[in-house]
């Protein structure tokens, strides 16, 4: 029977990851990173934001893009759910509507990557999400 | 909501947004009166009477975003659809006690589901607030508690990928150990 994971294997996983992030100039400071915020509230998760997130987290980290991929309030688009605000560094952030699994995909491949606007847009004057 | 999981998501959310400091989430199933209780316990800022009377009505919330507030009501709606009953007890200052107990083998009772993804996501909240979750069956208990796992991770973050991918499947796999119902 294989063994069940457990706290002490999560050291040994931790010591290995420390090292890596150690190894990468950049580190983990969240302004040098990708910055994903998924609006988790009710509507939100209910139309799938859940997987919307997981999906983000699973690809980018997949395809080398550091990131960091959190979750937030309601944003005020239910309409639009699940929508995503995208925080390329040094740029202002960028708020997606309709974030299903395919958009996510089309988001990272042009907008994250080759830096090209997507459609799906919310158009908003609009600072920060105060929940 | 099609799965529990997401309803667990989604009410705790609401303790994570009254700036609690912990969070327990306790399960537990039993076989022997047919429950699946799903309980809420927060230190977070509480509600007063007034709000605690408003809460489960779908068009009272405290945000400003939107203007309706569904969070508790489908809870509440799913634990009275599947023969079960719903209790809030609030303080302000205090904290909150959401108790939520749905009929075990009842045929509308969503599954649980994805619970080791929302564990991860409510984990990494953006207020810090630690989560413990309890999970009782006749055949065991297992506990996740982000306290004790930040310690082991010392300055790794919890965000880190690989991190949480590690721990939904050793969430996943301890509870497949006492899980009775899915
Ligand atoms: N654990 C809690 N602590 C403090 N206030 C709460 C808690 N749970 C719910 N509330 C209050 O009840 C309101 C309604 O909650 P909910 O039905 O989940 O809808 P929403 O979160 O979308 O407002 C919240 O806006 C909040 O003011
Ligand atoms: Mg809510």
């Amino acid at each position: 029977m294989t063994k069940i994971k457990s706290l002490a294997d999560l050291k040994k996983l931790k010591d290995e990851v420390q090292s890596k992030i150690k190894l990468r100039e950049k580190g983990d400071h969240p302004e040098n990173l990708v910055q994903i915020k998924v609006s988790m509230a009710t509507c939100g998760i209910a139309s799938g934001a859940k997987e919307t997130m997981n999906y983000f987290i699973e690809t980018l980290d997949n395809q080398g893009v550091d990131a960091l991929v959190t979750q937030t309030g309601c944003m005020g688009y239910c309409y639009a759910e699940p929508t995503i605000e995208l925080t390329i560094p040094g740029k202002e952030p960028v708020i997606y509507g309709f974030v299903d699994k395919v958009k996510a995909q089309e988001i990272i491949d042009k907008h994250v990557i080759k830096n090209e606007l997507v459609d799906g847009i919310i158009p908003v004057n609009y600072k920060t999400i105060d929940d | 909501m099609i799965e529990l999981s997401l309803h667990i998501l989604d009410v705790a959310q609401n303790s994570i947004r009254a700036k609690a400091k912990n969070l327990a989430i306790n399960i537990e199933e039993q076989l022997s009166n047919d429950s699946y209780q799903i309980e809420f316990i927060d230190d977070g800022s509480g509600m007063s009477g007034e709000q605690l009377k408003k809460v489960t009505d779908p068009f009272f919330t405290t945000r400003k975003t939107r203007k309706v507030g569904l969070g508790i009501p489908l809870l509440k709606h799913t634990a009275e659809q599947t023969g079960g009953r719903f209790e809030i007890k609030s303080e302000l200052g205090k904290g909150t006690r959401l108790t939520a107990s749905l009929g075990l083998s009842h045929i509308d009772r969503p599954v649980l589901g994805d619970i080791a993804g929302t564990l991860m996501i409510l984990a990494n909240n953006e207020f810090s607030t630690e989560i413990k979750y309890h999970h009782k069956t006749e055949n065991g208990t297992y506990i996740f508690d982000t306290e004790e796992i930040k310690k082991s991770l010392e300055d790794v973050p919890l965000s880190n990928p690989e991190i949480q991918l590690y721990l939904k499947e050793m969430i996943k796999e301890n509870l497949e150990q006492i899980q009775i119902s899915e």
